[in-house]
């Protein structure tokens, strides 16, 4: 089978420090990988990369083969991928609703002529948009807030609201920076079905970034490790948790270990 | 003091604050997405007004087509400036952006005063017809004036609230780096945002050139800056607060001539503007928005 995701030696370099070094990671269609290791190991830099928020200084990451490494970051989203992030982004003083539609924008195909003149085109799609919003928040729960700011939600459901944001995008793969912060292990729990839900229903591939082991290690198929920007480990989560390069890492050496 | 005397200025200051609040959602437009002060935008409305001329005098073109001729060369003019003279500094500090802007109002100045040294004046391209109800006169020219612009910021607010452009527009004004990742291509955006507001402005200068009786190189500066003003009062990189900033200065302007030597008109006007500011530094529709960390 073909990765839906390669990227091969990779480098990112901020002037003399490089925030990510060689490297490499293959995800199959459907997979649900956890990126983990240490504060500023780089793995938000690794997402930014993907998303080509940054452009990789050397390396290639290819979407069922295409090359994204200096591609716009609203090509790569049209290609399928979509993010959420560690402190979460909305379009604070946007509706929920409005938060969910512009994430539609490429989907929306009509010309500012045809939306100036209110042709067929535009209201067609303007109102399949709308639909599709409103299932989407719909689905999740969220329809009865659609017309409040999406400042005045809940934090929990801000969490949930950005989700669905990056799946009205239709991505293939969604890359999750650290869904669980700040949730107690209740809430924690039910993320982890949602997380399992929205990969079943939307057919998604999943990489996550993550600090909660519960969530890391009770979720992800498999684990990349990454430490001062290069991969140290990566296998199965019992593999990761006898790993003693992993331990090394998180825990320092060991006297006289 | 009557009644009619009100209405008559009432009706005066409808027609000014009109022509103020289309140059003025030209600044508003671009500050919303670029956090950005196009100082260059009255300029933009002087090249609207001489391409009115050029229409009318050189194609000998009516009035309509004069119009849109003069709005697609000014959305034209304004998508350029935005490519050719801003676009490479979207990186660099914001005081080299402003800059920048000066220099484009004074190299389009110069560059109108080079083609065309001479105050001009645009012929009459409508009938202009007065009527009189109850002492009170109404022009044709003002009454169109007053609803072409209502059109336009009609027109506009569809655009803003309505499109999936406009919902772009709204939502680069508070994420920027967060909205390519929606999918949505930004420069494109920010370059149809300055060819809307070089649109505006074309409309404005045209229907400058029609009501007031000669166009000059540098008549963009005095009335940008008050559209700026405008725009400003109403809080800046609101829609809704640039029109009624515009109204409010057209109305203050019109009431300072009629009770005062006209030579107050413009220190009122700018003292407006310092006092607003010390009380609500955001305008009047502007909001306080927190600072992201």
């Amino acid at each position: 089978m073909s990765p839906l995701l390669e990227a091969c030696e990779v480098t990112h370099c901020f002037g003399g420090l490089c925030a990510v070094n060689r490297f490499s990671l293959r995800l199959e269609p459907g997979e649900l990988v956890g990126l983990i290791g240490p504060n500023g190991a780089g793995k938000t830099t690794v997402f930014n990369l993907v998303t080509g928020v940054y452009r990789a200084t050397r390396g290639s990451i290819r979407l069922n083969g295409t090359e994204l490494v200096g591609r716009d970051p609203h090509r790569i989203t049209a290609l399928g991928i979509a993010r959420t992030f560690q402190n979460i982004r909305l379009f604070k003083d946007l509706t929920v609703l409005d938060n969910v539609r512009i994430a539609h924008y490429a989907a929306m195909r009509y010309s500012p002529f045809e939306a100036v003149l209110r042709a067929g085109r535009y209201r067609a799609e303007e109102r399949r948009v709308l639909q599709r919003s409103r299932e989407l928040l719909a689905e999740f729960g969220l329809e009865a807030c659609a017309d409040e700011p999406a400042a005045s939600l809940p934090y929990g459901q801000q969490r949930r609201l950005e989700i669905v944001r990056a799946l009205a995008t239709e991505p293939r793969l969604l890359l999750l920076d650290e869904p669980a912060a700040g949730m107690n292990p209740n809430e924690i729990g039910r993320l982890m079905d949602f997380i399992r839900q929205i990969r079943q229903s939307h057919a998604l591939t999943i990489l996550l970034i993550e600090h909660q082991m519960k969530l890391v290690m009770g979720l992800c198929e498999r684990i990349q490790v990454l430490d001062f920007g290069a991969t140290i480990a990566g296998g199965t989560p019992a593999e990761i948790q006898r790993h003693p390069k992993v331990l090394e890492a998180y825990l320092g050496v060991e006297e006289g270990a | 003091m009557d009644a009619k005397y009100i209405l008559q200025q009432a009706l005066n200051a409808l027609q000014l604050g009109s022509i103020y609040a289309l140059i003025a959602l030209g600044y508003t437009l671009v500050y919303g997405v670029l956090t950005m002060i196009n100082f260059a935008h009255g300029d933009v409305f002087m090249v609207g007004a001489f391409l009115c001329f050029s229409a009318a005098v050189l194609l000998e073109l009516p009035f309509v087509p004069a119009l849109l001729f003069s709005m697609a060369g000014t959305a034209l003019l304004g998508a350029a400036i935005e490519r050719i003279a801003y676009k490479p500094l979207r990186r660099a500090p914001r005081v080299s952006a402003i800059i920048t802007a000066l220099g484009v109002g004074i190299f389009l100045e110069s560059a109108m005063l080079a083609l065309n040294p001479y105050p001009k004046s645009i012929p009459t391209l409508i009938d202009n017809v007065t009527w009189t109800f109850g002492g009170v006169t109404v022009s044709s020219l003002q009454l169109l004036i007053i609803a072409l612009s209502l059109g336009l910021m009609l027109l506009l607010d569809f655009v803003v609230y309505r499109t999936k452009t406009g919902m772009a527009m709204r939502a680069i004004s508070w994420d920027r780096a967060l909205v390519p990742l929606m999918g949505v291509p930004v420069d494109r955006v920010v370059t149809l945002t300055f060819a809307l507001g070089g649109a505006l402005a074309g409309a404005a200068g045209t229907m400058y050139g029609l009501a007031y009786p000669v166009i000059d190189p540098y008549m963009g500066i005095m009335v940008g800056w008050k559209a700026f003003i405008a725009a400003v009062v109403g809080g800046i990189g609101n829609i809704r607060g640039a029109m009624i900033g515009a109204f409010i200065l057209g109305g203050v302007e019109i009431l300072v001539v009629a009770f005062l030597p006209s030579t107050y008109r413009d220190f009122v006007a700018f003292s407006l503007l310092l006092i607003l500011l010390m009380f609500r530094p955001h305008g009047i529709l502007g909001k306080t928005r927190a600072q992201k960390v």
